[in-house]
């Protein structure tokens, strides 16, 4: 028996999703006493706290990222490892959306909530995949919450690239990747596909990518972009944070075909907005398939949303017969990781 | 179908012409028939299925999709058949695609009540790339930025035979084109289409420049107003009347009233317009019959559609395109007289001593529909291209005004780091009474890619808000902009709409508070 209401024990304060019997903040904004953190992307992972919990890769990310100052007290706990925080029981299990990435499942007096932070289901060779916990309450994204969003095969994507490089030997073709997790996904997809040449990357991107390797993910030979020939990059294919493939940076490449590797590259109007000239859809969250079928498999009978897209997730989730609720939370506006 | 929806994935993305040829001819060279024709006549326009197709979805979509997750979908996507290609619940694993000349041929001959139950099962066969390519095929109109033209070009670059010698064949020949394809890949012989209403490549004129004019004497060049409409090639061979625009584009089914009554056995060249009461309407007026598959009774009444001729390439089966321009223009009065089919004349020909004499012709012609002057060599013969010395066209200089540099927005391929697209405006008076920019026109080309530098950094330096890739800038810059005329519009702010806008000069000099009103632009209004 579940021994009380949800919301009276799991609230949203200015700093986000709070835990009173743990005393702590899932992914909070601003400093917290005390966080969990389910993976390295910059609106989850935020500088300030006292104390950090995260998964080892998670807190390599956040001193990467963030430089984390000495006097923060960091634990990392293992996936699937059960720590106990004031009155509960937290697991970190992995969520297979990048190096690190959990799903927090806390328990607390019999009730067995998931956190799903950002996750996946669909395989990707850089990090251990999803795993489904069967659960109470669900708290789940939503970034890609429509029925429009259905990723294909990565694997076809990575194809629809290489093609492209045949047919214009003589332009580099550059690729929109976010730094953490798409663009070492990208070149692991890309080495899956027998594609042996070195990568060359933007600046921004070559920390994450030796951060990935110290964890024994091997991407093969890397370049720096910057500083290469525009001669030697004819035929080359270039990863850059999306921001620099559109912009002035860019201009150095010869002729460059611009492409982009993310889930929002499935809508016309959004590749065309961007300027994208090869739309790769390749996500690293969830599809309308895999959020409502983990939905459904989790045994859920109340689920939150959090960030992205309620509207239509709640609806499906009102028409499956379970309980639904959004979670205004503070700085997750139409996240683009 | 996996190949033909990557190619028009790829072409709607595609900006540029010369990768789009590439593109084409990739797909040419590797595609099976008839796939591959199939594939060239929905580029071409050449496939047309009447098909209840709002309603067929509709009823196809109830049963599968729940409405208010479609509709907030359909809010996110901007477009109706997109939405469904991407929501559709299909994607059945393990399912063999179908071919696009399987879809073809089922479409061209199924009958309109199984359509529905054939389309649903396609859709459940293909990815979304692929239920995206069907439903715009379906819809007859592909908008991947492909023209006939470029379709036909590529297939000209593929071959390495002319376009001329395509263009000569295209029209007496069918969808999926086994016999071009076999021609273009040497494995058979030219296909035979004389006596077939096809188009014949057009000649075309120089712009003349200063230097030419005194060579330009009475004994060797006719003269001719330039008028205002669009060149046509006007045949009825074969049994078939047809109305090609300069590019070979079949645009006879909006101009019926034109070609019904020309007798058979020749092919004209001639200007189109719309003319009322003896007088030729603005180039507007014309506009509103072009881009259109079919044309309504109203239309052809209240503009009513003309072709002024000035050429004649056939006659009776007699290819005259060898004869000097004076013989064929002789026998185009010879036939005109005999004939007189209706809503056609003949364009005069216009006595002059000197090219003074024409300048003073010119200035004082006030009839509208008068665009400049073409001056033709007598003893030209019809050639297709553009042969040097024997046609120029001199054209009015263009109308300038001063305007405002409002918005930039990025560009597309190789323009996409840079502000390449320019919204001007001109100064009115607002409503508190102060001094307010309207937008009048929008242009992106008329400078140099040193200038287009200097404009993207001057955009970056000076933006005052931005939304998506439009940048609002602070109204300091002047453009000259040129434009060949203007005309009122409804649909912009201002009241008026120039044709063929292009940033003539770049004012750095130029204060904003000198640019012109929009009244300036208002009194070079022609109606
Ligand atoms: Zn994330
Ligand atoms: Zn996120």
């Amino acid at each position: 028996m579940i021994p009380e209401r949800f919301d009276t024990w799991l609230t949203v304060d200015r700093k986000g999703l709070f835990c009173r019997p743990g005393g702590f903040h899932i992914d909070p904004y601003g400093g917290a006493q005390r966080a969990v953190v389910t993976h390295g992307h910059s609106d989850h992972a935020r500088p300030g706290h006292a104390r950090v919990l995260a998964t080892r890769e998670t807190l390599a990310v956040m001193t990467a990222r963030l430089g984390t100052p000495a006097e923060v007290s960091s634990q990392a706990a293992a996936y699937g490892e059960r720590i106990t925080i004031g009155e509960v029981a937290v697991t970190l299990i992995p969520a297979g959306h990048v190096l690190g990435s959990a799903q927090v499942l806390i328990e607390w007096k019999g009730a067995r909530v998931v956190v799903s932070g950002d996750y996946k289901r669909s395989a990707d060779p850089t990090c251990p995949g999803f795993e489904l916990v069967p659960c109470h309450l669900f708290i789940t994204e939503a970034t890609f919450a429509l029925p429009v969003f259905q990723h294909g095969d990565a694997g076809e994507e990575t194809a629809k690239l290489l093609k492209s490089r045949m047919q214009f030997p003589d332009r580099a073709h550059v690729v929109g990747v976010y730094g953490l997790g798409k663009c070492q996904r990208l070149i692991v997809l890309l080495r899956d596909a027998g594609y042996d040449r070195p990568i060359y990357l933007h600046g921004a991107l070559a920390a994450c990518c030796a951060l990935y390797e110290s964890f024994g993910v091997r991407l093969g030979d890397l370049k720096p972009a910057t500083g290469a020939k525009r001669e030697e990059l004819k035929g080359e294919i270039v990863l850059a944070p999306p921001s620099a493939i559109a912009d002035r940076w860019s201009r150095r490449l010869p002729d460059p075909v611009t492409a982009f590797a993310s889930g929002w590259m499935r809508v016309r109007a959004r590749a065309r907005q961007q300027g994208v000239e090869l739309p790769l859809v390749i996500s690293d969250h969830a599809d309308w398939r895999e959020l409502t079928e983990t939905i459904a498999e989790t045994g859920a009978e109340e689920v939150w949303v959090t960030h992205g897209r309620e509207d239509a997730l709640l609806h499906h989730i009102q028409m499956t017969g379970r309980k639904g609720r959004a979670l205004a939370l503070v700085g997750r506006e139409d996240e683009d990781q | 179908m996996k190949a033909f929806a990557a190619l028009l994935d790829r072409l709607a993305y595609t900006p540029s012409r010369n990768d789009k040829l590439r593109l084409l001819a990739d797909y040419f060279e590797v595609t099976p028939d008839p796939d591959r024709g199939f594939a060239l006549a929905a580029l071409t326009d050449g496939l047309f299925f009447r098909l209840p197709f709002r309603r067929i979805l509709t009823d196809l979509l109830g049963p599968r999709v729940d409405p208010v997750l479609f509709d907030l979908s359909r809010d996110y996507v901007g477009d109706t058949a997109e939405t469904i290609a991407l929501l559709w619940p299909g994607g059945r694993a393990g399912a063999k695609p179908p071919r696009l000349s399987a879809i073809v041929e089922a479409l061209q001959s199924a009958p309109p009540a199984e359509v529905p139950a054939l389309l649903a099962n396609w859709l459940d066969q293909l990815d979304a790339t692929g239920r995206w390519a069907l439903l715009k095929l379906m819809t007859g109109a592909l908008r991947v930025g492909v023209s006939a033209r470029l379709a036909k070009t590529a297939l000209s670059e593929w071959s390495g035979v002319p376009l001329a010698d395509i263009e000569e064949v295209w029209h007496g020949l069918r969808p999926p084109y086994g016999e071009l394809f076999a021609w273009l890949s040497a494995k058979g012989p030219r296909p035979e289409v004389e006596g077939r209403a096809t188009f014949r490549p057009l000649m075309l004129s120089h712009q003349i420049d200063d230097k030419e004019l005194p060579s330009i004497e009475p004994k060797d060049f006719i003269a001719e107003w330039k008028w205002d409409g669009i060149r046509v090639q006007a045949v009825h061979q074969g049994g078939e009347r047809r109305l090609f625009s300069r590019t070979g584009d079949d645009i006879s089914g909006a101009f019926p009233d034109v070609v019904e009554s020309l007798p058979e056995g020749v092919v004209l060249d001639g200007e189109l317009l719309v003319m009322r009461d003896g007088e030729v309407a603005p180039f507007n007026a014309l506009q509103q019959r072009l881009n259109r598959k079919t044309v309504s009774g109203a239309l052809l009444k209240s503009h009513p559609a003309h072709i002024r001729l000035y050429d004649i390439l056939l006659e009776g089966g007699e290819d005259l395109r060898a004869l000097p321009l004076v013989a064929r223009r002789a026998r185009l009065e010879a036939w005109h007289k005999r004939n007189a089919p209706r809503r056609t004349d003949l364009s005069g020909l216009i006595d002059f001593t000197s090219v003074k004499e024409l300048e003073i012709l010119w200035a004082d012609a006030r009839e509208t529909g008068i665009e400049g002057l073409m001056l033709k060599r007598r003893d030209s013969p019809y050639i297709a291209g553009r042969p040097k010395g024997h046609w120029y066209k001199w054209k009015r200089a263009p109308l300038v005004i001063d305007a405002v540099l409002m918005y930039a927005q990025r560009g597309s391929g190789k323009r996409s780091s840079y502000y390449s697209d320019y919204t001007f405006g001109a100064w009115r008076d607002g409503d508190a009474g102060e001094e307010e920019l309207v937008p009048v026109g929008k242009s992106y080309f008329g400078f140099t890619d040193e200038e287009l530098k200097e404009l993207d950094r001057w955009v970056r330096n000076h933006t005052v808000d931005s939304f998506g890739p439009v940048r609002q800038v602070e109204p300091n810059l002047v453009f000259e902009v040129a434009f060949d005329s203007v005309h009122r519009s409804t649909r912009h702010k201002s009241g008026v709409a120039m044709r063929f806008p292009r940033i003539n000069r770049i004012r750095w000099d130029k204060p904003a508070a000198e640019a012109d009103r929009v009244e300036t632009l208002a009194a070079m209004i022609v109606d």
